[in-house]
């Protein structure tokens, strides 16, 4: 049996919103409790901390968070410094940064503090997406309780350190979740994302060195310090340390949110937090584990995988946002898929060629093979436009575009191949398995 | 993505209003000199909230002049961005999540109540009352299906939608009434349904008192940022009577840690 | 100091500069990399991902146009990088872009102007499938109005954006976008409006599909049909380097030819497309005006005439060049009059002073080139967009990658570039003279300062007074030393240095345009020579009779006596001096129309029916004795720059004195109406047309 996380050991104390958001709250449930002591162990304590807890990013790559803040220049020159925080969260099945925007947005705040204090950073934007209006309103109304409480804008938390903090937000663009695209939408622009190099780190906002970290990699640090880093190694396996916020959507009986330790088991995870699957867990057909962007898996992986970055890329999937969307039986898993093919046209920004084509060009065959009118060779040809796709882009979209039709042929290439001998024997293509 | 093109018929004349104009200097405020043009996009919602839930053509020109942008980035990004309605929408503007999280949990039977009580797909009721889109996920699978609501007052999510609870909410807005934002099923956010299972010692939270930073202390003392560093000899000297401020506060902060 | 890595392509290792990009090295080591939006001159976008290339070890293959040699790691071992532009990897890497370019790109190439020098066609040929894979229906996308020059068919558009990062980058102005995203992402203009710059027509050249195409050249020709013929254009003095393209006698296309000193690749909308011009109003036979009308007469017949009008009192016969003349028909008509005694030649139709004085005096001195190394400029009275948009295009270069200051004492205008708008009088110019402060601090703390002074300022009455303080700014502020001459002025006619240079002059004694037109009022000026005198005005030529050479039924012919029909700059073999003194040759794309015949041989068949035969036979004959007369024609294709400026002291230029404080006016009022053959052109009305309507909605 595994040890479930204790309530003791949670980060997110606020997920659910119970209790209120505001900063006299957040500070009984530990927001804000010795950021100056921490500030004054000076950058270095940081950033060796954060490394040493083995936080990797949350927003999707898993990128070691302190390893990336090691990256901006050790001096500031005239081009100033900037921490960027990614909460344009619109990668499908992923819920959890606005859970830590609306109800514990003073852990994100303080967060962006520390952070960017380790960073140089004497100004820090948080880019959300358009949406989530009800967030942008709280976020900003605890900035300006920040502000009001001496706790961010001059001298912050009396450290001495000027720290600005602001809120900025896009108007629906999933790309926009991408760090350069990300950057170019706060100055303005379409959300087309930059070729890289130079990365952000040498320049990013404005030109100027930056660091774009997912709401959630950020909101974690403060507590990480407080509490050790030790404390936070202690949960999951080697390389996969820390507590997570997962997300439960789809074919579940209580579908949720749930901060649990990295390398659960998924079975446990859906389990024990989000009632289970629906009609059973035998009842499960597949479950994309990570948000829309990375390869499903069928019920024998989910049946023991746990969840966390190296056990999900052994299976040739990933943790992603850690946003998990669970298929039972009665689905159509190449309908599922065909409507991802159909997010990812919708949301390519059109700039590069095989993006801009190839997004296109997979989802109207994967309507196709939803309908089954296709040859069974054009399974291969799919197979071969989405590897024409990825990695031949800009950005990650088009691995992101090219990942789940991947999956979908990797296990389930036998219902495609249903489908398209019904349609020719003039049967229905698709009977869904009786649900429950 | 469909094509998004600016409506043919045009208000005759149009002006963003003082109000909304003043909104957007305070996003034109909060970056650098020089930068105003990042206040695009929150500029353009602000004048669609202003305009009554749509861009006309005027308002991307009164935008590039106010932000002194060229008019073509801005009807750029006008495009680009699929929240900003280049033509006129209803009072109450349903975009119904259709992405496969939602999807899964019977967004296309919202899609029927929507075709039922207000027409296809894009279309805006006879009464101009509702219109309604399929947007793509809007970041609250775990409380799918659900639809965001955007008028003048709000643009609320309304989660965990069954057809007829979704029927009734838009019955709600035409006959004027304020929907609550949220679950619709009797959660509260996005806790398992019934109650959550974590988080639920709530006496747990509220006193979090001060540690001792975790193998911190003696390194601060010697790897100090510059402020501490001026510290550092005033804590030298902790001995001498000399120096009663500098001993008060490092006894103070021992008995906090 | 260069900084040089090594880098391992296809096997062979080499060395480049570590700015180079992926891109230049494969390039260097002679392996082709094919592109689409890359464009050198132009910002890098690395959208196409065509030019994908092997980095061996990476995950991914990389855009070669993007990535530099410097972000390179070595390998393990620490030897160079090892890039591969012929392996598998990169062979399917480029057939599959290839083949995501054509699914949504139609197949109606036999329709499509591009045809035949289609960058898609072919590269297509050489790197992708036999074959698509692709069922399902193609896209089709609307086609947008951009104005009277640019056709497009969007349909065909591989959104590479080479046509906005030059609308914005290069012509400054920002009216072409990508909007919308994704598949459904199009170029357009800002609702649809005609494009308003003066360069836009380079974006034809740089779309490498048929998406936009010339719409005055639509459907016309067959590039393989087309003979290409190197030129010199003459719309401005700046010389841009052209190739003319014709079929049948017809001239049906003008593109540039890239000369890094004077144009680099690009041309204006005037030079492009004038073309149409030199189809209408055509001067293809001699004329007589008889009983108040021109009638169609023999060459003898207008030869003996003409013949006659010039054996009289050589006091009472002038000679005036225009601004399309060629240097050797300017050099043939100066010799005839030297041989007739006459001293009243002009090549200055605008009533310029300038030209008395050293070479430098009338010169671009710094170069087209030069302006890159310029850190402060000063213009006076000159809008070098519309005067010579090559010039102008240089200074936004520069502009944009240096730290060029510009001032501006005239009118106030959009140049593309920002400037201190000093002032628009004499005045603001005096004040400027002894002034320590504002742009006089920029001008003094510069490194390479220079001032363009625009040519229409010297028809002024305080020419010389004007002159005089422009030199002594130049000294004030140090613009000419030995290895560096800012003194410069932008001269606006293809043909006005080579008439300085040749002395196209009064003689002792001779009066100058401006004298020979009130002589010619008052009736003691009887005969005057016009070679292409469009400018002036029918009324202003009095009661003489007016022999005119030329090629187009404009102002100068419909006042003239007698018509000699000349040869337009396409149908000749000419030299051409430009406004920074650079010789060039230009060669005949066509024969002349009609009966008309090359200008020189009019004035040497002209000379004999004067029995003063000119001493040369042949073209080659008549540039010898020009080279030899005047050895600066013999330098071809090149420009004295700061040569001699040691010796130049502009400070003893013009006449010290009061000058007047009017405002500086504009050398031209409409861009695309500059000179007979473009005022022919209808497409040139259309461009003017538009630029009304602009014009009034500003004022809206």
């Amino acid at each position: 049996m595994v040890e479930l996380l204790q309530d003791k050991d949670r980060i997110f104390t606020n997920l659910y919103g119970f209790e209120d958001w505001r900063l006299e709250a957040a500070r009984k449930r530990g927001a804000w409790l010795g950021t100056k002591e921490i500030l004054e162990q000076g950058r270095d304590w940081i950033i060796d901390n954060i490394k040493s807890s083995g936080l990797r990013g949350r927003g999707g790559a898993g990128f070691p968070t302190g390893l990336k803040w090691s990256f901006m220049p050790k001096e500031v020159t005239t081009r100033p410094h900037y921490l960027v925080v990614n909460a344009d969260e619109s990668e499908p099945g992923t819920c959890k940064d606005r859970e830590m925007l609306r109800h514990d947005p003073h852990l994100l705040i303080e967060g962006c503090l520390v952070a960017s204090f380790a960073m140089q950073a004497h100004a820090c934007y948080i880019y959300l997406r358009g949406e989530y209006v009800q967030e942008r309103e709280r976020l900003d109304a605890a900035i300006k309780e920040a502000y009001k409480a001496g706790l961010v804008g001059k001298n912050a938390c009396g450290s001495g350190w000027d720290f600005d903090i602001y809120m900025h937000h896009g108007a629906g663009a999933y790309i926009c979740g991408e760090e350069t695209a990300l950057l170019e939408s706060l100055e303005g622009k379409k959300g087309q994302p930059r070729l890289k190099p130079p990365f952000p780190a040498n320049a990013g906002l404005y030109g100027c060195p930056t660091t774009v970290n997912n709401v959630e990699s950020i909101a974690v640090c403060p507590t990480i310090l407080r509490r050790g880093a030790d404390w936070f190694k202690s949960f999951g396996r080697e390389n996969n340390t820390g507590t997570k916020v997962f997300c439960i959507s789809g074919h579940v009986n209580k579908p949720c949110n749930v901060e649990e330790a990295m390398s659960i088991p998924m079975k446990t995870l859906i389990e024990e937090y989000a009632g289970g699957v629906r009609g059973g867990w035998d009842n499960l057909k597949a479950v994309i584990p990570g948000g829309a962007s990375v390869p499903l898996l069928p019920k024998e992986i989910c049946d023991t995988v746990l969840m966390d970055f190296d056990a999900l890329r052994e299976v040739t999937s990933g943790l992603g946002t850690a946003g998990m969307i669970v298929m039972d039986k009665s689905t159509d898993v190449v309908a599922a898929i065909a409507r991802l093919s159909y997010f990812y046209k919708h949301e390519s920004c059109g700039q590069c060629t095989p993006c801009r084509e190839g997004t296109g060009w997979m989802w109207r065959v994967m309507e196709r093979m939803v309908r089954g009118e296709a040859e069974t060779s054009e399974i291969d040809m799919l197979l071969g436009v989405t590897k024409q796709v990825e990695g031949h882009t800009i950005c990650a979209l088009g691995d992101a575009a090219a990942w789940p039709i991947q999956g979908l042929i990797r296990h389930f290439r036998h219902e495609i191949e249903e489908r398209i001998d019904n349609y020719r024997a003039g049967k229905p293509v698709f009977v869904a398995a009786a649900a429950e | 993505m469909s094509l998004r093109r600016l409506a043919k018929e045009q208000p005759a004349n149009f002006e963003i209003s003082k109000a909304a104009l003043k909104e957007i200097d305070i996003w034109v405020q909060k970056y650098p000199e020089g930068r105003q043009k990042s206040a695009l996009i929150p500029a353009l919602w602000i004048t669609q909230k202003d305009a009554g839930g749509w861009l006309p053509e005027a308002a991307l020109r009164a935008l590039g002049d106010l932000l002194d942008m060229p008019y073509i980035r801005v009807y750029e990004v006008a495009t680009f961005y699929t929240m900003f309605n280049l033509e006129p929408v209803g009072t109450h503007h349903v975009q119904l999540c259709g992405t496969t999280p939602c999807w899964l949990r019977g967004a296309g039977d919202l899609k029927k109540v929507c075709e039922d009580k207000i027409g296809p797909k894009g279309s805006t009721s006879h009464d101009g009352q509702l219109s309604w889109i399929e947007v793509e996920c809007l970041g609250a699978c775990a409380n799918a299906p659900m639809v965001q609501i955007s008028n003048a007052d709000s643009d609320h999510y309304y989660e965990d939608l069954t057809p007829e609870s979704f029927g009734k909410l838009l019955d709600d807005l035409v006959a004027g009434k304020k929907p609550e934002q949220g679950p619709k099923n009797g959660r509260f956010t996005s806790e398992p349904e019934g109650g959550a299972n974590t988080l639920i010692s709530k006496g747990l939270y509220s006193k979090v008192t001060k540690k001792a930073l975790p193998n911190a202390v003696k390194k601060a003392r010697k790897k100090p940022t510059k402020k501490a560093a001026a510290k550092k000899p005033a804590a030298k000297k902790k001995a001498a009577p000399k120096k009663p401020t500098a001993k008060k506060t490092a006894a103070k902060k021992k008995v906090k840690s | 100091m260069s900084d040089l890595r090594k880098v391992n392509i296809d096997g062979e290792e080499i060395e480049v500069p570590a700015d180079y990009t992926l891109m230049q090295a494969c390039e260097e080591a002679g392996a082709e990399i094919p592109r689409f939006c890359y464009h050198e001159r132009l910002s890098i976008a690395g959208n196409c991902r065509m030019c994908l290339v092997e980095w061996v070890g990476a995950p991914k293959p990389q855009a070669s146009c993007a990535l530099q040699v410097k972000d390179l790691r070595p390998n393990r071992d620490g030897t160079p990088a090892n890039i591969r532009t012929n392996s598998e990897t990169v062979k399917k890497a480029r057939e599959g872009v290839m083949e995501f370019l054509l699914i949504n790109h139609p197949l109606d190439c036999p329709i499509c102007d591009q045809g035949g020098e289609c960058d898609l066609q072919d590269q297509a040929m050489a790197y992708g499938r036999d074959a698509s894979r692709f069922q399902e229906n193609k896209r089709a996308v609307d086609d947008k109005f951009m104005g009277p020059l640019v056709k497009t068919i969007m349909t065909r558009c591989i959104q590479c954006t080479r046509c906005v990062r030059f609308i914005t980058e290069v012509a400054g102005v920002s009216e072409i976008g990508l909007a919308s995203r994704g598949e459904d992402a199009e170029i357009t203009t800002y609702l649809e409006k005609s494009l308003t710059s003066e360069m836009s027509g380079n974006v034809i050249d740089l779309c490498p599909v048929g998406a936009l195409t010339s719409k005055p050249y639509a459907f016309n020709a067959r590039p393989w049909e087309l003979e290409p013929t190197e030129s010199i254009d003459v719309m401005d003095a700046v010389g841009s380097n052209i190739r003319v393209d014709s079929r049948g006698g017809r001239v049906l296309r003008i593109l540039p030819i890239i000369n890094e000193d004077i144009n680099e690749e690009w041309i204006s909308d005037k030079t492009r497309f004038v073309w149409d011009g030199l189809g209408r109003q055509r001067l293809d036979k001699p004329y007589i005006r008889k009983n108040g009308k021109l009638t169609a007469a023999s060459w003898d017949e207008a030869l003996d005439l003409a013949a006659s009008k010039l054996k009289g009192d050589p006091e009472g016969i002038a000679a005036l060049a225009g601004d399309l003349a060629d240097t050797e028909s300017m050099k043939a008509l100066k010799d005839l009059m030297d041989g007739l005694g006459v001293k009243n030649l002009d090549c200055r139709q605008d009533g310029s002073s300038l030209g008395t004085g050293p070479r430098q005096e009338y010169l671009m001195n710094t170069t087209i080139a030069g302006i890159e190394r310029a850190d402060a400029l000063l213009i006076v009275g000159a809008n070098p967009r519309m005067e010579a948009p090559l010039v102008n295009t240089r200074i936004r270069k520069t502009w944009i990658e240096g730290d060029l200051k510009i001032g501006l004492i005239g009118e106030a205008c959009d140049l593309t570039y920002d400037v201190d708008h000093i002032g628009a009088t004499a005045s603001d110019l005096e004040k400027l003279a002894k002034s320590n402060s504002g742009f006089a601090k920029v001008l003094k703390g510069a490194k390479n300062p220079m001032i363009l002074i625009g040519a229409n300022v010297f028809t002024r009455a305080d020419s010389a007074q004007i002159q005089n303080l422009c030199g002594a700014i130049a000294k004030k502020f140090k613009m000419v030393r030995a290895d560096w001459n800012g003194y410069n002025v932008l001269q606006t006619a293809a043909s006005r240095v080579a008439g300085l240079d040749m002395g196209f002059l009064p003689g002792k004694g001779g009066k100058d345009t401006n004298a020979i037109l009130k002589a010619a009022q008052k009736g003691d000026i009887k005969t005057i020579f016009s070679l292409g005198a469009d400018e002036i005005a029918e009324v202003d030529f009095g009661k003489a009779f007016v022999i005119y050479q030329g090629s187009h039924g404009d102002q100068g012919a419909h006042r003239a006596d007698l018509v000699l029909p000349g040869a337009a700059y396409t149908e000749k073999d000419a030299l051409w001096v430009n406004t920074e003194g650079r010789v060039q040759m230009g060669f005949m794309a066509v024969p002349p129309k009609g009966e008309a015949k090359f200008d020189w041989a009019i004035l040497r068949a002209l000379s004999e029916k004067c029995g003063r035969t000119l001493p040369y036979d042949s073209l080659d004959e008549l540039r010898a004795k020009l080279f030899a007369d005047h050895p600066t024609f013999a330098g071809l294709g090149h420009a004295p720059g700061a040569e001699g400026a040691d010796k130049f002291d502009p400070s003893k230029l013009g006449k010290a004195g009061k000058v007047k404080a009017d405002a500086f006016g504009l050398a031209i009022d409409d861009f695309y109406f500059t000179n007979p053959i473009a005022r022919a052109s209808q497409v040139m009305a259309d461009c003017s047309a538009v630029g009304d309507e602009t014009l009034s909605e500003a004022a809206e």
